[in-house]
């Protein structure tokens, strides 16, 4: 059979066509995401690694308690003992950076879905065809557009990792119970004060739910991204998927998941309280399905690992 | 009195097309009709009352009666379709959005059934809610709302948060929060309905009192009539969207307008809404001490009314005592032809005065020889109670 559907070529030409006319809206987007991810590694690069361990092992000893404290050091160590310090703060670079903006564009997003259907009608599907396409077929574009390197990376991480800020902030306040929006309303609430007042303080725990998937999402796929140049730890995987040497796509692999426990278990935290400094108090219902969509998540972000493996 | 608030043929349409279910509903098509046709759902139907200032005035409904959405376009939580609503003369249906913040926070405060308290906010916060909206600086903010948890009890939870509090304890830091700006009117929309049977009369007094120290203008949603009779100045009763009838309790009870509103009274405590004066009759014999009328001129009278007791009066129609053709005849024989009334007065006949309800009456007319005399706060005898008269207006409300 001769006929095919252009829907390749048609995306193509898209591309193509973004590259001849809009060149000066990449060189923007350019810059901002190269500053902001330049600031980050600079950030992270300048403090001394004794010092900034310690500052890891303080949060966590902060927000998690002794044990968290004494299993983030050991960790920590593990991963200076790998060699893989540099390449690892290299990646919590890139992370906080593609987290940074991806939060930066999200939470405004999912505030606007929650407020109007039709939005909402739009960025349903945009963001399941976000969250289904295969991470990879990002990289092409962004490299097309962007080159290679840290900026195209982060680019293809933010489009990746944005959804679930999207979702849970929309979701969050969707969820806020009726009777809290009608009080606020009653008592003379402008729209405004409706949704930083009422709304977002009761959706907090949905959002910071959402904080907690997109730093972990990010995570996985800037490891990913080291395909076309991200850098960081996604780069000892990849050689070692390259040279197929075991052992150091094993250590790679270990600098990540450590990586992925420390983070995920310290913005949880901040999940579990608000800015009030209220003490949690979520029913077990909210925490078990909080849980439930973490460990989902857990299982998902090694199957798209191993996807990566094979295919690459 | 002034009405504070003016409901004026004001309607309710759910749906798309509200137009469309108005002109219908005005050509006098029915609510399930207008549903089948064209999908629009009618809240509430051409409703109008007056609420006067000061007072208590409760909304009775079954659910699904258009309650609710009622005292919700009282603030304009929900917009009338057509009609008008007169706060204080202003018809706040035309009222801009601004105008309409405005007005909810100078002049509305509601208490929500699910108390509504913010999870994120402590007590006090709660309560000071409307005032921070209303942009009242903190050091005010933190008084009013102090000033506001006194009143209702709570001074010593400020700093807790509302998820340790008990629900009753929650509703009061709701109703701490709709007082907090000193509102004129205090829309409650089933305030006390998730609370348990004690904690509520609880709070039913609490309104009362707070009620007593402050005349606000109440309007209050309940389903339960012996709340309603409990708290309420004046009652609507809606049914299906409409105001069916609308009066103070007791004259609701005497004269129900339809068999809806004589249904939702059937299983209500009647000994609680009546009084004495209401079910006294005058159907019995009175005498007049001053003329003349001896005893038996009162016998002879007894005979032809087949009567056993008689009332006794004196010039001024004041109540006397109570004679019986049994003592009657014995004061005639021991007296030999001059014996005077007052020689055969029933002893410890004591008289119940008009307001004593009805419940209250039960133990005197149990122990009453004869019906129970009945008289006003000038001590003029206005009727009496039967056994049978009491247990008649039992039985004709069940």
């Amino acid at each position: 059979m001769d006929f095919k559907l252009p829907f390749g070529a048609w995306a193509e030409a898209a591309v193509q066509f973004l590259m001849d006319h809009a060149q000066w809206l990449f060189d923007a987007i350019d810059l901002v995401v190269g500053t902001v991810a330049d600031g980050a590694q600079l950030a992270l690069t300048s403090l001394p690694a004794l010092l900034f361990a310690g500052l890891v092992v303080l949060i966590g000893l902060w927000r998690n308690g002794w044990r968290f404290a004494m299993f983030a050091a050991l960790s920590l160590l593990v991963i200076a003992g790998l060699g893989m310090w540099e390449q690892t703060i290299d990646t919590l670079a890139l992370v906080l950076t593609a987290t940074t903006l991806a939060l930066a564009l999200g939470i405004p997003l999912g505030i606007w879905a929650a407020r109007n259907d039709r939005v909402d009608a739009v960025v349903r599907p945009a963001l399941d065809l976000m969250q289904t396409m295969p991470a990879f077929v990002y990289l092409i574009p962004a490299a097309m557009l962007f080159g290679l390197g840290r900026v195209p990376g982060v680019i293809a991480t933010i489009i990746f990792c944005m959804p679930p800020a999207v979702r849970l902030t929309s979701l969050g306040i969707r969820q806020v119970p009726h009777p809290l929006v009608e009080a606020g309303l009653a008592f003379g609430c402008t729209p405004r004060q409706l949704l930083f007042k009422v709304q977002m303080p009761t959706a907090l725990p949905s959002i910071m739910a959402g904080i907690n998937q997109t730093i972990m999402l990010s995570l996985s796929m800037v490891v990913i991204a080291s395909m076309i140049g991200a850098g960081g730890v996604g780069n000892e995987v990849l050689r070692g998927i390259q040279r197929l040497d075991i052992a150091l796509g094993f250590e790679g692999g270990l600098a990540v998941v450590i990586l992925a426990i420390l983070l995920d278990r310290i913005t949880q935290s901040f999940g579990t309280r608000n800015p009030t400094g209220q003490p949690a108090r979520m029913s077990w219902k909210t925490v078990l399905s909080r849980r439930g969509i973490r460990t989902a998540q857990a299982v998902a972000t090694p199957t798209r690992t191993e996807r990566a493996a094979e295919t690459g | 009195m002034t009405a504070k608030i003016a409901v004026k043929g004001v309607t309710k349409i759910f749906g798309r097309h509200p137009r469309m279910a108005l002109d219908m509903l005005k050509a006098g098509h029915s609510k399930e009709e207008i549903f089948a046709r064209t999908g629009q759902t009618i809240g509430v139907h051409d409703a109008s009352l007056e609420v006067e200032s000061g007072e208590i005035f409760v909304v009775m409904g079954l659910s699904g009666s258009g309650k609710s959405t009622l005292v919700r376009m009282l603030n304009r939580l929900i917009d009338p379709t057509a009609g008008e609503i007169l706060i204080d003369g202003q018809d706040i249906t035309k009222l801009s959005r601004a105008d309409l913040i405005e007005l909810r926070r100078r002049d509305l405060g509601m208490v929500f059934q699910s108390f509504a308290l913010m999870p994120h906010l402590r007590v006090w916060e709660n309560a000071a809610f409307g005032l921070d909206i209303a942009g009242e600086s903190l050091p005010r903010r933190r008084d009013k709302a102090q000033a506001a948890l006194e009143a209702v009890g709570l001074g010593a939870y400020a700093e807790s948060w509302p998820q340790e509090l008990s629900g009753g304890m929650q509703q009061r830091v709701g109703l701490a929060r709709a007082l907090a700006n000193e509102p004129s009117v205090l829309l409650m929309d089933e305030a006390f309905s998730a609370l348990d049977p004690l904690i509520r009369a609880e709070m039913q007094d609490e309104l009362l009192r707070l009620q007593a120290d402050r005349q606000r203008t109440i309007v209050f949603i309940s389903h339960d009539l012996d709340e309603a009779i409990r708290i309420g100045d004046r009652l609507a009763i809606m049914e299906g969207g409409r105001v069916v009838q609308v009066g103070r309790p007791d004259e609701i009870l005497k004269n129900p307008a339809n068999d809806y509103v004589r249904s939702f009274f059937r299983n209500i405590d009647v000994t609680k809404v009546l009084t004495a004066g209401d079910i006294a009759r005058r159907d019995q014999v009175t005498l007049i001490r001053h003329t003349g009328e001896g005893p038996r001129a009162a016998v002879r009278q007894l005979r032809e009314r087949d009567r056993e007791f008689a009332y006794v009066q004196d010039g001024r129609r004041r109540f006397h005592g109570v004679v019986s053709v049994e003592t009657l005849l014995g004061a005639i024989e021991r007296g030999n032809g001059s014996a005077t009334l007052d020689e055969a007065l029933l002893p410890d006949i004591a008289p119940v005065p008009v307001d004593l309800p009805m419940e209250d009456v039960l133990l005197r007319i149990a122990s009453s020889p004869c019906p129970l005399p009945v008289v006003d706060a000038q001590g003029t005898y206005v009727g009496a109670i039967s056994k049978t008269a009491y247990l008649e207006t039992l039985g004709r409300t069940r």
